[in-house]
This record gives structure tokens, sequence and C-alpha cells, in this order.
């Protein structure tokens, strides 16, 4: 049975790789094709972003009703797990490269775990905030801390399916290299929601 | 000279019906699906315009069937001003979003992006059905809000808040009706987001072999630059409307200020600002304009330049326009807001900026001209559709520059001067413009010629209904004619201007009853055109050197190689006035 990979899921079928006589340096259509997605998939999502703090910063400056709001101190543990599962997903990539194929499983299946733990940490913080009474509707600062780190966790969920996926081919030993793409792609979608994040934080510790 | 590029034909053609034609990852295929939610939504959306129409110079006529479909909305067969709004509101959503952008983009696109660079088909595939799959949830969902309690919202296709976000309080429609619009719209977004992406992927990253970004056919630099527009802009609209949406359904109070007192009612939100979504809505809904016309732009250089066999005038020109217009519909949003009491300096920022759009749609223009210059036109029925988007492109571009002024716009604004307007060059232009796709592509896309004499009926009953609906509009704008009026029987001011408006209300039945002409033309030639050879247009662009219509790999395992530009017609020394794409230069020489 043809075994199918991230890649072929998102692409359909792949094209065969043509012969741009460079020794195939430029990579595949099909791999460029996919790192051009993402890059443009996370355009797209700076653009949500960018018009949501539009409309915050325009917000805070009407009606003379915003409320500082005091950010649940678990978000920073939050921030401290995603950035070591970033740190873990780029080290399983550095043992990829290497060959180290067990290494590798290891490594990226720690990462996912700890993208699970960012997202329990992020549904505390929630809790935190309700049981102090905040809630979405209870002021404008408060409707926008629920609707960013909704909206973004919602992005990263996304991301922990891709994860998760290679996660499973690799245990199953089906991670050959046309699915490095799907590997790199993953990646830099995770560290992209990890600058993400840490723009979110600095914003509401810093406007909020 | 070098072999062309060998690849071997990976996707085997799908057998299943479902797999094949409903739930294909076909970019053929999928184009055809846009085509056809776009054909149906277009006939939708005229039938809205024509009840509408009907309404203003009949506004005490009682239709029993009126009853029988809105029974609170038109009791006793009486159409309601709410009902009017109704109708107008999912007229401009519908035109707008599913036909609009769906059909010159996510139709034609979808079928001949690939054709025209040389590609197997879109970067991604599957997502590319999902993209279409979602589209068609948005319509229903759309469509749906007719039949719930309260029937289709009334707050137009720009959804000003307060009115779109206090709910059910404001009017019949305002409830569950407005939910659902905004539902369908995030989820256009959604989809219009994924086809961008696919888009740009598939520019950037499939060409084939010698297609460089300066031998594309104008046609793929609008479709590119339009899937770059829909990356940034849909993306700010659904940010907008996930903030509309909490407003309604979770009591926050972005756009809702306080004090607000609806029937009777003081509202329990503080703080918010209606003009926040103006501001985030026209960040979009500004490059939608171009999102709608671009794509008409590209195909009618395109069309121009095979029938007057003659090179695009200026092809470069024409590239960086595209790009001009592009950048610069991102900064002119503020024009559609200078009656919103914003400061006049702003005001005068956006008016010049608006005004620097005149170059580039002035160089487009004139290029068009130049191309048809001292040319022996063959008038095929897309080149007269191509030849009417220039005349109408042309006609709506210049009251734009009237709308561009803040001093005038202030009086012309809430008038038909803006109906007239945006319905000449966002509306029939851009229709053109798929008129012109239609006939020129249908025998590519069908495998069969669309009959000629009722092409060229249709086209000239439609270029006279089209300026008899919309020129007169400037008239009654600039006499004050109110628009998003139900009813003018009420202002004496206005009886005079009705003899024109039943003019135009009867030069819409003509020209709504016209487009049977092209629907009969579309089916009936499908089946029993004459066969179309694989070239009947002597086209130079990779879609015409491919049978018709294409195989499910589009080049049978071999993908081409290009050698020159996209308009090399009348090729001087040739022994043929046209020199294909993929026509190898040695040959080229040796015809010196």
């Amino acid at each position: 049975m043809a075994r199918v990979s991230p890649s072929d899921v998102l692409r359909g079928t792949p094209p065969a790789t043509p012969d741009y006589g460079d020794g195939g340096r430029r990579g595949g259509p099909a791999r460029r094709a996919g790192i051009t997605g993402i890059v443009l998939a996370c355009a797209a999502i700076v653009m949500l972003f960018a018009a949501l703090t539009s409309a915050m910063i325009v917000r805070r400056g009407l009606g003379g009703d915003w409320q500082t709001l005091t950010l649940p101190g678990i978000l920073w543990v939050n921030t401290g797990v995603l950035l070591a599962s970033s740190f873990a997903l780029e080290r399983a990539r550095r043992a990829l490269r290497q060959g180290r194929r067990e290494a590798f499983n290891h490594l990226w299946l720690a990462g996912t775990v700890l993208g699970f733990l960012f997202l329990a940490g992020q549904y505390a913080a929630w809790r935190q905030l309700v049981a102090a009474g905040v809630y979405l509707a209870t002021n404008p600062s408060s409707s926008f801390f629920y609707l960013f780190t909704v909206a973004h966790a919602l992005h990263l969920a996304g991301g922990l399916l891709a994860l998760i996926f290679i996660t499973v081919c690799a245990w199953r030993l089906r991670l050959g290299p046309g699915r490095r793409t799907a590997v790199d792609v993953s990646a830099f979608y995770w560290h992209f929601m990890d600058g993400l994040w840490i723009y979110l934080l600095l914003l509401f510790r810093f406007w909020g | 000279m070098s072999s062309p590029v060998v690849h071997h034909a990976v996707h085997a053609a799908p057998r299943g019906f479902l797999r094949k034609y409903i739930f294909s990852t076909d970019h053929k295929v999928i184009g055809k699906q846009y085509y056809l939610l776009a054909l149906f939504s277009v006939f939708v959306g005229m039938l809205l315009s024509v009840l509408m129409r009907f309404h203003m110079i009949y506004p005490d006529a009682k239709v029993s069937w009126f009853e029988k479909l809105w029974p609170t909305g038109a009791a006793g067969g009486i159409m309601t001003p709410e009902l009017y709004l109704s109708l107008m509101t999912m007229h401009g959503t519908i035109m707008v979003f599913f036909v609009l952008t769906t059909a010159p983009q996510s139709g034609f696109g979808n079928y001949f992006l690939p054709l025209q660079i040389g590609a197997e088909d879109m970067a991604f595939p599957v997502i590319n059905m999902l993209s279409f799959w979602t589209t068609f949830a948005a319509l229903v969902v759309l469509l749906a809000a007719f039949f719930v309690p309260g029937g289709a919202p009334l707050s137009g296709w720009t959804a000003y808040p307060p009115l779109s976000a206090v709910g059910e309080i404001a009017g019949p429609g305002q409830g569950t009706g407005q939910t659902l619009w905004i539902l369908s719209i995030a989820l256009f977004c959604g989809a219009s987001l994924m086809g961008a992406i696919n888009f740009i992927a598939t520019t950037i990253d499939l060409r084939a072999k010698g297609m460089t970004l300066m031998r594309m056919p104008l046609t793929c630099w609008a479709w590119f630059v339009t899937a770059i527009l829909s990356l940034l802009g849909f993306a700010v609209l659904l940010a907008a409307g996930i903030l509309l949406l909490l407003d309604r359904v979770a009591g926050t109070s972005f756009f809702l200020p306080a004090g607000l007192v609806v029937n009777d009612q003081i509202l329990n939100h503080k703080g918010g600002s209606p003009l926040l979504w103006q501001h985030l809505f026209w960040f979009f809904g500004h490059p939608e304009v171009y999102i709608a016309i671009l794509p008409g732009m590209g195909l009618t250089s395109t069309v121009l330049s095979v029938f007057a066999r003659k090179p695009i005038f200026g092809y470069r020109a024409m590239v960086y326009a595209i790009l001009a217009i592009g950048f610069l519909g991102f900064l002119v949003w503020g024009h559609h807001m200078f009656v919103s009491g914003m400061n006049p300096y702003t005001g005068i920022a956006f008016s010049v900026l608006t005004m620097t759009i005149g170059v580039p749609s002035a160089i487009k223009t004139f290029n068009w001209i130049g191309t048809l210059w001292g040319s022996r036109i063959r008038f095929t029925t897309p080149m007269l559709f191509a030849l009417g988007f220039v005349s109408l492109f042309v006609t709506g571009g210049i009251s734009g520059i009237f709308l561009g002024q803040p001093a005038l716009d202030l009086y012309l604004h809430d008038t038909y001067f803006v109906v007239g307007h945006f319905h000449m060059i966002m509306g029939v232009a851009a229709i053109f413009g798929i008129f012109a796709g239609t006939y020129y592509w249908f025998p590519k896309m069908y495998g069969r010629m669309m009959n000629e004499t009722l092409g060229k009926i249709h086209f000239y009953l439609t270029f006279i209904g089209v300026y008899a609906i919309f020129t007169p509009m400037h008239f009654v704008g600039v006499a004050g004619n109110p628009r998003r009026y139900a009813d003018f029987k009420e202002f004496e001011f206005l009886g005079q201007l009705m003899p024109l408006h039943t003019f135009m209300t009867h030069a819409a039945f003509f020209t709504a009853a016209v487009q049977l002409i092209f629907l009969f033309n579309f089916f009936w030639s499908m089946k029993k055109g004459a066969r179309a050879p694989v070239n009947p247009w002597e086209a130079t662009t990779l879609e015409w050197t491919v049978p018709s219509p294409p195989p499910h790999d589009n080049f049978g395992g071999r993908l081409p190689e290009v050698y020159r530009g996209a308009y090399e017609y009348s090729v001087p020394g040739a022994d043929k006035d046209y020199l294909m794409q993929n026509e190898p230069v040695a040959a080229a020489k040796t015809q010196e």
C-alpha cells in the first residue's frame, strides 16, 4: 500500500521533481511550494492579529472604560513550556539531519507533549481569570485578552495536529526522506506560534 | 535546443463519480465548480435586484406570490421596507462575494492558472477542494438566512454597526439572519485565504521551465496580485467578523457605544465605536474592489491582444500597473468614510491617494487603446465583451474621480450617484470580464464552441441594457435621490425623478431577460456546439497547446518548456501571425 506523508495529504499527490540541472539544490516543487505555503499562511495569521491589535489600540483609547488586566502568573510558566517545546523540536530536527532517528523520535515526542502542556496551562490561566470574576464581557481589556489567547490557542492546536501526525509517522518508522518537508514546515509554524505568543504577552504586559 | 522537461503522469484520473465530479482535487473540475456556483449565484442576485427595481416604481403593488414567499415581509402581498432592505443586503452580499470574487479568480483562475504557467495542478489540490466546499457551505449558510424567523438581514453588504450588532431588537432579520450572514462571511474568508495561499504558491513555485515572471500572461499576473490582496484583506475581514459576532452573542462592546437606545430600550453596552468596524471593513473592502476587477483587467489585456493580432502594448507597464493598483488599493479605504466625520486633513490624504490610483488605471486604459491602434480587429464575442469592459471601466472610473473628492462626496455619498458608480465599475465591468472569459475559454473548458450569433446578440443587448440602467442613476443621484430607500413616494421632490426610475426598472427587466440568451447558449453549446479545435482563436498561451478539454494531468506527463512571452502576434518574418509560447527559438529563427 502506498504510504502517505503529511505533505501528500496537503497537496494530494506530489508531482515528480523536474531536473533543473542544479543537482537538486533548489529542492523539488513540492518542497518549495510547501515552504512557500506555510510562509503565506503565517502572513495571513499576521494580518489577522494585526487587525485585532489595531482594534485593541483604538478601543483602548475610546470610552475611558479600559481597566488594566492583571495577567495570571501561570502565563510565564506557559511561555517557558512553549519555548522548551520549540527547543525540543529544533534538537529533534538536528538529530534527524544527523541520522539519529531514535533521538528524533524522543525529542519530537517531547516537543509535542510540551505543546499539550502549554494548551493545558492556557486553560488553567482562563480558569484563574474566571475564578477572579473576569469574564469575556467584563471589560474591553478582558474581551481582547480572551479573544487573542483563544485565537492563538486555536492556531496552535492546528500546529499540534501536525506534530502528532509526524510523531505517529516517526514511531511507526514511516518518516522517509519525502517527509522532511512536513517536519520542517511543522517546526517553522510552531516557532512562528512561539513568536506570536511572545508578541501577545508583551502586548498585554505593556498595553493591556 | 534543450529537450522539454519530462514528467511522468503521477496523477491517475479518478474513476468514481464522487471523486471525479464532486470531491475532485483536479483544478479544472474545481474551477468549473466555482464557475457554476457563481452562475447560480448571479441569477439569484439578479432576481433580487429585479424585485427591488419593481418595488421602487410600484411600491403599493399587491403581488400574491410575494406573500407566499414572505408571509410577514410582504403581508397582503405588499413588500415592506424591511423586506426591501433584506433583498438589498442579500443582493449585495451574493454579488460581491459569490459572483465577483468567485467567478473571475476562483473559477477561471483555478482552471487556467496551472494550464497557463505549465503546471499539472495547483500547489495544494486537497486544500483547493476544501476551499471550494467551504465556499459552497458559506453560500448555503447565507441563503439559509432567507428561511429563518425574521428572514434575511437588513444591514447591507457592509453590515455597519450598530444596526448589525444589536440583534433582533433592531428589526426582523437582525436576529438569526444577521448571525448567519456573519458566519457565512467568516466561512468565505477561510475559503478565500486557502485559495489565496494556493494561487500564490502555485505561481511562485510551479511555473514550467522558461516561464519567467515576465513571460507570464497578464491573466496570471492579475490572479497572482489578486491572491495577494485576498490573503491580506480577508484576514482583516475575518478579524472584524469575529469582533462583530462577539458583540452580538457574547455581550462585548467593540463596536457599540454607551447609552444606545433602540426601540425605547437602553442597551447594556458601553465604550465601543461603530467607526472601528468601518475602518476594519473598508481596509478589506477597498482591496475587494480590485479583487473583483483585476482578473477582468488581465483577461481583457489578453483578449484584446489575441483578437487585435498585436502584442499587448507596454507589457511591462501593464505588470507594474497591476502591482501599483494592488499596492495603492490598501491605502485608500478612508475614501469610503468621508462622511464619517473624519479630520479634513485625513480626508485630503485619502483623496490624494485615491486620485493616484488614476495613474496606473490610465496606463492600463491607454495601453489597451494602444494595442487596438492600427490593428485589424477580429470582432468575436469575447472581443466585444473585452471592448465593453474597457468602455465600462472608463465610464465607472471617471465617476470615481468625482467621488474621490471629499467636498463632492459629502453631497453625493448617500445618493444613487454612488450606486451608479460602483455598479458600472465593480459590477458590470467585472461581469463583462467574466462574460469575455466565458466566451473565450468555453471551447477549452467544454470542448465545444459557443454560438457566435447568440453571443453577439447577447453582447449588444446587454451593453445597451446596462448603460440604460446605470447611466440615469448618476442623474437622479446628482438631483439628490437618496439610496437604500425602499419607497420614494413620501418625498415630493423625488416625484419628478420617477420617470427616470421607471425607465431604469424597465431597462433592468429587459437586461435580465437578455441573460436568458446567454444561459441558453451556455448549456446548449455544452451539448450541441461545434467541436472546438485545440487552438480556435490562434492564441499563443499554453492552454491552447493541449486538447480541448485538456486531459486530467493537463500536459500528458510532459511539462512544456517556454521560450517566449505571451503576446507574440504579427511577428515580422514569421510564416504565421503568432508564435506559441512553447515554440522553440530555433524554429522561430528559421522562419525569419
